[in-house]
Parts: structure tokens; C-alpha cells; sequence
């Protein structure tokens, strides 16, 4: 693509390291270290919706949280906007987290549940600097509007609100910054599917009201379908492929993402093709396998190069990018 | 809809955004009263508890006699209702002929104050060092526990009066004692508290408006746990009470003439089996208040128990 990325990562990784004390470090030996994401090369870029899929525990939340400065990179460049963030701090930090947002999973601790709907957003609205109280209360009123919910819900507590209404809640919390890019964290999985196509709609239309770019973290290959450009595989920490939405669903390449794909559930019995079934479970972060970290669970294996060189995801002319030894050759 | 045009109006209203608290704040009270209206022990022991406090307040009002005047013409005179007892003596006199209905009044000043001071200051303490140390974990958290685990190896009562042994009687010196090693419960709790609460989302959520760190463990994370610290706090109440009496009763705390419950119980027990009062009276005055405590602590924390809340 010709045009600069907004969100630029260069072999992000994050490891957190499990701490021990010095008898268990008798007993069980060194440190230990979680590679929850182990170098990421990916470019997010201005108006499109990126998804971001995997199975649990595989790193995708950590990667949002990571791009968005919650949780410091252990390696690796991050750049937004063509400047780099890793070393922000102070004013700088704080300009940043005005364009960069964040929307949760889970609508039910993502809000204090001492706090008035009110109170919330006023937070909001102070971080981006806007203190007058009359302004403060004309701009939540008509964030409530936007995102469909009513002036008259302004005094209440998150528990008096369902699951879909608090999730608006979230919605609107990041919208008063104003942000260029928001990381949607799993924003419906923790929700019935009749409200999770409401709210899915909702962030297609602020999407382009506001012009927003979205990170789209999810496990349900359906919703993902639906509302990205691109979609990103990942597996143990690492992207396995990536492509534009349509060609990654109608040609994946990397045996994972084809296993992830004939799971998706089909109506039409013609269209059903046979289900390839992923032996075993992911194997832990902690002790990740050396080579390809699928090789494990891989049915197209080609043999000990899968095991001893992990391949680099290499793009074809369509910019379709697959880390796989059957396709590098 | 009367109150959702009400509140509509206060809306368009900036400078009414005080007043929209405060009706929030009011309303959250009463519906604590009426929650505890539910909790009949709980009602009982708060009542009892309010009458102490204004006997404590009112003390100077309602008390009959000074409480350190000495009447050697009425030495050692039993309640009213026993005979000898006079009506201008109504709970009798001790051995110094001080009027014990009115030491007892105003005894209720000291067991308060106490409590209340060494319970604040405790709270102070502890729930400050365990906020930093929940919040941010790391050596200062090591340091601080470990302290804490060390104070916890002491029994309470042997250690306050090792304390109060080494630095003499005093109403300081027995807050100091007191709270020397009051804190410790508060900090476990609030370091635990803060600790879970701190993966919650909503604490991500403000990190990423870029909220500083002060403003999470004070605006964001404090009234969270502030009803854990109310219900810990009620129930230590009434221990540290216990505690000033004991040392009291000891010789190690307050110091006669002033009135203290459990320098009273002392002054008496050479007297017990002739003059049983002045023990004793003191002793019910104590009991009915740190019952009244209790039974009201113990609601508290069923009533903010979620999970014995009935939605």
C-alpha cells in the first residue's frame, strides 16, 4: 500500500517473566517466561478495521494492550502515526492516549460500579482537557445520544444498565477523547448475538462518522468476517497470516487458518467440506515449540525444517501474508 | 416522570451539578437507613450505639455530679434501689465517694474517643501504606509485609502493655500503643483489596485515559473498598475499646481520678464483695457498648456482602 501506516509495529514482543523466590528457584530452576506475544510485525492502516483472530491465550488481547502503552513492550518498535511511542512519557503519553483508545470485553468490570454514568465520561471528557461544566454536560449528552442511549440515563450506576447498554457506555468513554484509533478488545463476545449485531452496527457508523481505525480482537470468525478489511491470524504469540478479509476466507494458506476456517459452521450441506480437526491443544507460551510453532498440531507438515526454523511471514503480490514452509517454497 | 423532568431541568443547569450529588448522596443514605431496617440487630446495636455517643457529647448536661469530686460523707453508698442507696446517688459512690452514674457518663467520653482516634488513625496508616503497596507491589510491598507479618506474631494485649510499660500511662502514649499495631489489619486489607481490584478493567480503562496513578488508588479504586475499610473498622471499634480498658483496668492506660471504665472495674475490685457496684456497673456500661458495636459491625458487613444482598 502506498499510503503510511497509522499503527506500525516492528517485531513487537511482550514476555512477562514469572517471578520466583529463592527456594523455588532451588527446587524448579530459573525463571520462567511467558511469551504472550513474540514478535509482531503488523501495519494498522487510516480508516480501515483490522480483525484480529486466535484461539485463547494466544496473545491478541496482550498485542492491543501493548499497542496501546497499558503494557510496556519487552522489544520491538511501536510507531503511530509515523512517531514512535515506546519512549513517551508525560505530555507526550497523554496526547497519545487522547488519539488511542481502548473498548473492553467485558461490560461489567470495564465500568466502576461506584460511579455515575455521569461521572464516567466526565473523567473522560477531563482527560482530554475540556473542564467547563456547562460544555462537560451538553458533549455527554450527546455522546449518550450517539451511541443510543438517553439524556435521562446520565445519573445512573452501571448495574442498572443490561449488558448491551454498558457496553454503549464503554463505546462512549472512548469516543469523548476523540480518537484516531481504537483497540475493540473482544467489544461483543460477552454479549447476546441479537446485541451484538447492534453493536457491531454501531461502531460501522461511528467508524465513519468519526473516521476511526479500529483494531478488531475477536475469536468469532463470523463477527470478523463481517466487519473487517483485513484479518490477521495468530497463533502462540506471532501472526500466521494475514490478508484482506474475503481473499483470506475464500484462500487460506497457512493450515491453521484453513482448520480455523472449515470449523466455521455451514447451513448448506453442499458448501460443507470436510472439517480439518486440530489434534492436541495449543501448547503453553511458557515452553513454546522450537521451529514453526504449529508444527505440533500441523497436518501439512513437510518435514525437520518445520521443526528447527520458524518461517517469516512472506507476502504474494496481493499482499497476502503467510508464515508457513509449505508456502515460502 | 415528574423526577426525570426534575432532574432534566437540573441538567440544563451547570451550576446545579453540586446539588445532583448531594440529592445522589442523600439518596444513598436513606437507602442504608432502610436497608438496616431489615437487619434488626443490626438496628439495635447502631441506636445504641448513637445513645452513647450523645451521653458521651451531652456528658456535662446530663451527668448529676462532678465526675472527680470526692464526698467522704457518702462513701461506698449502694445503688437506689438497695437499701441505704439515696436518690441524689441514683447508681451509688465508690470508695472516694465520687457519684458512679456520673463517672460512668462520662467514662463513655474516653472509651469513644480512644476508640475512635486509634481506630481513625489506624485506617490512616494501614490503609495507606497498603494502598501504595497493593497498588504498586515490588520492595516497598516486601518491606511492609513483612513488618506487618512481624507485628502480627504478637499477641495485642501483651504488646500494648510492653508499650505502654516502656513509655508510662498517658491518653498519647495509649493511642500510640494502640495504633502501633491497629494498622496492620487494615493494611492486609486494603492491600488485598487494592491487589484485586487493580486487574478490573475499569482501573485499564482509566490508565488509558491516561489518569494519573494518585487519581486511580484515590477516585477510581477507593470507593470500591471503602466498605470493606467502614465494616473492618466497626468491628475493630470495639476491640480497641476492650483493649483502653484493659490497659485502663491494668493501670497502663488512663489514669483515676479521670473517668475511665476500665480504671473503674480496678478501683473496685478490692471492694467487690461488699460494694459489688463499683465493678460491676462500669463493666455492664462497657459490655452494652461493645455488644452494640459489634452486633452493628457484624450487620454492616452483611448488608455489603454481595452475596448475601438481596437484589
Amino acid at each position: 500500500m502506498a499510503t503510511a501506516p497509522l499503527v506500525d509495529l516492528r517485531g513487537v514482543k511482550k514476555h512477562y517473566v514469572i517471578k520466583r523466590s529463592i527456594l523455588e528457584k532451588m527446587v524448579a530452576g530459573q525463571e520462567q517466561t511467558v511469551r504472550a506475544v513474540d514478535g509482531v510485525d503488523l501495519q494498522i492502516f487510516n480508516g480501515e478495521t483490522l480483525g484480529l483472530v486466535g484461539e485463547s491465550g494466544c496473545g491478541k488481547s496482550t498485542l492491543g494492550r501493548t499497542i496501546l502503552k497499558l503494557h510496556e513492550a519487552t522489544s520491538g518498535e511501536i510507531y503511530f502515526d509515523g512517531k514512535s511511542v515506546n519512549d513517551l512519557n508525560g505530555q507526550n503519553l497523554q496526547n497519545f492516549r487522547r488519539k488511542a483508545q481502548i473498548i473492553f470485553q467485558n461490560p461489567y468490570s470495564s465500568l466502576n460500579p461506584r460511579k455515575t454514568v455521569r461521572q464516567i465520561l466526565t473523567l473522560a471528557l477531563r482527560a482530554r482537557g475540556l473542564h467547563d461544566l456547562r460544555q462537560q454536560d451538553e458533549e455527554i449528552g450527546s455522546l449518550l445520544h450517539r451511541v443510543g442511549l438517553s439524556k435521562m440515563h446520565i445519573d445512573r450506576y452501571p448495574h442498572q444498565f443490561s449488558g448491551g447498554q454498558r457496553q454503549r457506555i464503554g463505546i462512549a468513554r472512548a469516543l469523548a477523547l476523540k480518537p484516531r484509533f481504537i483497540v475493540a478488545d473482544e467489544p461483543v463476545s460477552a454479549l447476546d448475538v441479537s446485541v451484538q449485531a447492534q453493536i457491531i452496527n454501531l461502531l460501522e457508523e461511528l467508524q465513519e462518522e468519526f473516521k476511526l481505525t479500529y483494531l478488531f480482537v475477536a475469536h468469532d470468525l463470523s463477527v470478523i468476517h463481517y466487519i473487517s478489511d483485513r484479518v490477521a491470524v495468530m497463533y502462540l504469540g506471532k501472526i500466521v497470516e494475514i490478508a484482506e478479509t474475503d481473499e483470506l476466507f475464500n484462500n487460506p494458506q497457512h493450515p491453521y487458518t484453513q482448520a480455523l476456517i472449515s470449523a466455521i459452521p455451514k447451513v448448506d450441506k453442499k458448501a460443507r467440506t470436510d472439517r480439518i480437526i486440530l489434534e492436541g491443544n495449543v501448547p503453553s507460551p511458557l515452553n513454546p515449540p522450537p521451529g514453526c510453532a504449529f508444527h505440533t498440531r500441523c497436518s501439512k507438515k513437510r518435514g525437520p525444517v518445520c521443526e528447527t526454523e520458524a518461517p517469516l511471514l512472506t507476502f504474494d503480490s496481493n499482499n497476502h501474508g503467510v508464515a508457513c514452509h509449505n508456502f515460502w517454497i | 416522570m415528574d423526577k426525570m423532568n426534575s432532574s432534566q431541568v437540573l441538567l440544563n443547569n451547570g451550576n446545579n451539578l453540586n446539588l445532583i450529588s448531594l440529592k445522589l448522596f442523600l439518596r444513598n443514605q436513606i437507602a442504608f437507613f432502610s436497608e438496616l431496617k431489615g437487619h434488626p440487630s443490626a438496628l439495635i446495636g447502631f441506636i445504641i450505639l448513637i445513645l452513647y455517643i450523645l451521653m458521651a457529647i451531652l456528658a456535662p448536661l446530663i451527668a448529676p455530679h462532678s465526675p472527680t469530686t470526692t464526698d467522704l460523707d457518702n462513701r461506698l453508698l449502694p445503688p437506689f434501689w438497695l437499701e441505704g442507696g439515696k436518690s441524689t446517688f441514683l447508681l451509688g459512690t465508690d470508695v472516694l465517694g465520687m457519684d458512679l452514674l456520673s463517672r460512668i457518663i462520662y467514662g463513655a467520653q474516653i472509651s469513644l474517643i480512644v476508640g475512635f482516634l486509634a481506630v481513625g488513625i489506624s485506617i490512616l496508616i494501614g490503609g495507606t501504606l497498603g494502598m501504595i503497596a497493593g497498588y504498586y507491589r515490588g520492595i516497598f510491598d516486601q518491606i511492609i509485609s513483612r513488618l506487618a507479618d512481624l507485628l502480627l506474631a504478637f499477641p495485642f494485649l501483651i504488646f500494648a502493655i510492653g508499650m505502654m510499660a516502656f513509655m508510662g500511662p498517658g491518653f498519647l502514649n495509649l493511642i500510640l500503643a494502640l495504633t502501633f499495631k491497629g494498622w496492620v489489619e487494615f493494611f492486609r486489607l486494603v492491600r488485598g483489596e487494592v491487589m484485586s481490584e487493580k486487574t478490573k478493567e475499569y482501573v485499564e480503562a482509566a490508565n488509558a485515559l491516561g489518569i494519573s496513578k494518585l487519581k486511580i488508588m484515590v477516585v477510581e479504586i477507593l470507593p470500591n473498598i471503602i466498605h470493606s475499610i467502614t465494616v473492618l473498622g466497626t468491628l475493630r471499634l470495639g476491640y480497641m475499646i476492650i483493649m483502653e480498658a484493659s490497659l485502663s483496668f491494668l493501670g497502663l492506660g488512663i489514669q483515676p481520678p479521670t473517668p475511665a471504665w476500665g480504671s473503674m472495674i480496678n478501683d473496685g475490685r478490692d471492694y467487690v464483695m461488699n460494694a459489688w457496684w463499683i465493678s460491676t456497673l462500669p463493666g455492664i456500661a462497657l459490655l452494652i457498648l461493645v455488644l452494640s458495636i459489634n452486633l452493628f459491625g457484624e450487620g454492616l458487613r452483611d448488608l455489603t456482602d454481595p452475596r448475601l444482598k438481596r437484589s
